[in-house]
């Protein structure tokens, strides 16, 4: 649950000025800081020179396909929901060479491409976020073989989190158990520092939890004062109105549900409506799968491998000679869903949907996972009749 | 019986291919030929160890790399060996190469075939068409510690007689008084005075005791779900079928997610899975 219950952890309460202080800090330290900015009417994340490039004052309104800013509570700087883009791409890059080969006499020489360099402090990381980033940092570096571009970036990251204190029109985390608040101890979440963004006679502030060594490092080394009891309850109940006003649920039992639907009717169902567009998978912050591209120069000198994010909606993502495995829709929709809600669990042991709700803002139909996942249940009596 | 663990590569060789020289390449179908490769000089120790059942990605400069399975038996001088059927773009490519050129070699990966956990029982091989490739390592390996098995069954079906694979070893391997082997074709002109019709078909009339009896299965799916029936139908139970899928593979290491079998990543829980832990396989369509 939400930490910020005992100031004793040397909690702390920022101003927008020691904000602004704390990103100076990072900066002198050789960190491009990297957070939300209001940009052609959407908040994007993208490289921060201080507070003031912050989304002051601004929401968004988030529905089944529709995405809109409008003014929110004046001041608060974090006052909105998932941003349309997550944080993966920072981790795990959309499109990277991977190594450069050169022919030589006796054949080629592979040179790997470098690791990147170069530090990154993420502000302003969403609890589902940060979930997802944890799930990331489990796919890429804690299954087996490790992949040496995520965790070089991964350890070269500095994670500022911000607890959720408004849901947003499309968030589902409180039912996935990833968010209002950072669910997990706050030492395993993932995160270096966490904020949350209370109100206290009309001005918002921010609580600060350092969890790292490095957080409480740069906490100390900011002007703020110690966190009072009365700051964390404002805190917390701001956090606890954000789960209360959350909208929409995943089905409690959705793993074993969607497990035993492989065969269900209702995949023919999202398929007529399914554009196949595979916007869900392109703003999800936990889909991995990628496809690598291999290319010459026109001498035939030199070739290089680039690897890019795919989607297990293209046809060419599950193809064999003679076709693809997946030739319909409604096969490629239950992989993603499937993948996501169960098969996830076989792979990982958990789910790997965070509820952040991007691929019901941005799929353009408008389908939502919740409610077709909660179709399997409602249409489950059925199933028998069809076959 | 566990499937023989997957061999995990270090995170820095994750990408980087190392260049074997292909030393003789040997046609032996008209679209089917086999590689043999030299490692390169830095690799030659650790070079050629891997399971029979398991696959490398092979490079052509510049075109692009696909999985295949080793077909060499193990310890041929530290020599790799893959028989490749042209299909597309990058078969193709391998097809044009010639003694002295360079292939990219990353593996090996994947789980292979239960050699050793299954010694004791009888073993029914079944394939068809290029399934014999992956196979045949696990073949050789069977014959060299013959002793340690029971009876010794290979089946195969390939669609004409111009198209069986690896003829002159499964007259070798039929040649032996240890070894029972049979090959059907689907269609048949001229002088072929052998079997025709399905595989299924050897698999009904072969004489097994289901209770000590594994098999390992490769061939294209379709074959593969009507074998599996045929030998349900002699009582050889899914925990005691062995299976060698394939599936579109970028990274051979379960990272690239293209391979996903429900909660399976084919390239590294596979290629080959028992039965009864891919249930779902031939029963839920398009899975
Ligand atoms: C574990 C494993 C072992 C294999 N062993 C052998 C073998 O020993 N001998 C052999 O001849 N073939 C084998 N194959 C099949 C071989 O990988 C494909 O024929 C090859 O990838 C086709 O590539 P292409 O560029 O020539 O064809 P294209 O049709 O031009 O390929 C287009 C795309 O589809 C992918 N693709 C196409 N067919 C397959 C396929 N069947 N399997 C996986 N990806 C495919 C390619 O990688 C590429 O991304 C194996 C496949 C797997 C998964
Ligand atoms: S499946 Fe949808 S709601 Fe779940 S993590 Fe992905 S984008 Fe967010
Ligand atoms: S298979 Fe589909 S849903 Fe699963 S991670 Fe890959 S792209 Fe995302
Ligand atoms: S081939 Fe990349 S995950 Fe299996």
């Amino acid at each position: 649950m939400a930490g910020a219950t005992r100031p004793d952890d040397g909690a702390c309460v920022l101003d927008t000025g020691a904000l602004e202080q704390l990103i100076e800090l990072l900066r002198a330290d050789g960190y491009r800081v990297v957070g939300p900015q209001v940009t052609d009417g959407a908040i994007v994340l993208n490289t921060i020179a201080g507070a003031s490039d912050l989304p002051a004052g601004v929401t968004d309104d988030q529905e089944p396909g529709r995405y809109r800013l409008r003014q929110g509570t004046p001041e608060a700087l974090f006052g909105y929901a998932a941003p349309p883009q997550g944080w993966k791409r920072f981790l795990f890059a959309p499109d990277e060479t991977l190594w450069r080969a050169v022919r030589t006499e006796g054949g080629f020489r592979c040179e790997e491409e470098p690791l990147a360099s170069g530090r990154t402090a993420m502000l302003g990381v969403r609890p589902c976020d940060l979930r997802a980033v944890d799930i990331l940092d489990q796919v890429f570096t804690r299954s087996g073989v490790v992949d040496p571009r995520y965790q070089a970036r991964r350890a070269a990251t500095l994670i500022i989190a911000v607890e959720c204190t408004q849901a947003g029109g499309t968030c589902f985390c409180a039912s996935m158990g990833s968010g209002p608040d950072i669910v997990a101890d706050d030492a395993n979440s993932g995160a270096d520092i966490i904020l949350t963004e209370y109100t206290t006679a009309g001005a918002p502030l921010l609580l600060a939890r350092p969890v790292s060594g490095r957080g409480g490092e740069l906490l100390a080394s900011v002007q703020c004062r110690q966190a009072t009891a009365a700051d964390c309850e404002a805190a917390a109940e701001a956090v606890k109105s954000a789960a209360r006003s959350m909208g929409r649920q995943m089905p409690a039992d959705v793993a074993t549900l969607v497990g035993r639907s492989l065969d269900h009717p209702h995949w023919e169902d999202v398929a007529a409506r399914c554009l196949g567009c595979g916007n869900c998978t392109a703003v999800c912050p936990t889909c991995f799968c990628s496809t690598v591209e291999d290319s010459t120069d026109i001498a035939g000198t030199t070739a290089e491998r680039r690897r890019r994010w795919d989607s297990c909606f293209t046809r060419d993502f599950s193809t064999l000679h003679g076709g693809p495995i997946r030739s319909s829709g409604a096969a490629r929709y239950r992989q993603w869903l499937a993948h996501k809600l169960a098969h996830w669990w076989e792979q990982f042991g958990r789910s790997g949907c965070v509820g952040c709700g991007r691929c019901i803002t941005w799929c353009p139909v408008g389908i939502d996972i919740t409610a077709e996942a909660r179709a399997l249940t409602e249409r489950e009596g059925r199933t028998d009749a069809n076959h | 019986m566990a499937i023989t663990a997957p061999l995990v590569q270090p995170a820095s060789h994750l990408w980087s291919i190392s260049p074997w020289r292909i030393s003789h390449v040997r046609r032996e179908l008209a679209d089917t030929f086999t590689l043999t490769l030299d490692p390169p000089a830095d690799a030659a120790d650790a070079a050629a160890a891997f399971l029979p059942g398991q696959f490398n990605m092979l490079y052509v400069f510049g075109c692009g790399e696909v999985p295949i399975s080793i077909s060499g038996a193990a310890g041929e001088g530290g020599r790799l060996k893959h028989t490749i059927r042209a299909v597309g773009a990058v078969t193709r490519a391998l097809r044009q190469l010639r003694a002295g050129d360079v292939v990219g070699v990353r593996g090996p990966f994947g789980a292979g075939w239960p050699i050793d956990d299954t010694a004791g029982s009888d073993v029914v091989i079944v394939a068809g068409g290029i399934g014999l490739a992956p196979l045949r390592p696990a073949v050789e390996a069977i014959l060299h510690a013959r002793e340690r098995y029971g009876r010794f069954i290979v089946l195969y079906g390939a669609r004409s007689p111009e198209d069986i694979l690896f003829a002159r070893d499964l007259g070798r391997w039929s040649s032996r008084l240890d070894t029972y082997v049979d090959v059907t074709v689907d269609r048949a002109a001229g002088a072929w005075r052998g079997n025709v019709g399905l595989v299924t078909a050897l698999i009904a009339r072969v004489g097994l005791e289901a209770e000590h009896t594994v098999a390992f299965l490769c061939g294209p799916e379709a074959m593969m779900r009507f074998a599996v029936g045929a030998l349900a139908k002699r009582g050889v139970e899914a925990g005691r079928t062995y299976l060698s899928l394939e599936r579109n593979m970028k990274c051979g290491v379960g990272l690239c997610g293209r391979c996903q079998l429900a909660g399976h990543f084919v390239c590294r829980d596979g290629p080959v899975f028992r039965l009864d832990r891919i249930p779902n396989v031939f029963q839920v369509r398009e899975l």
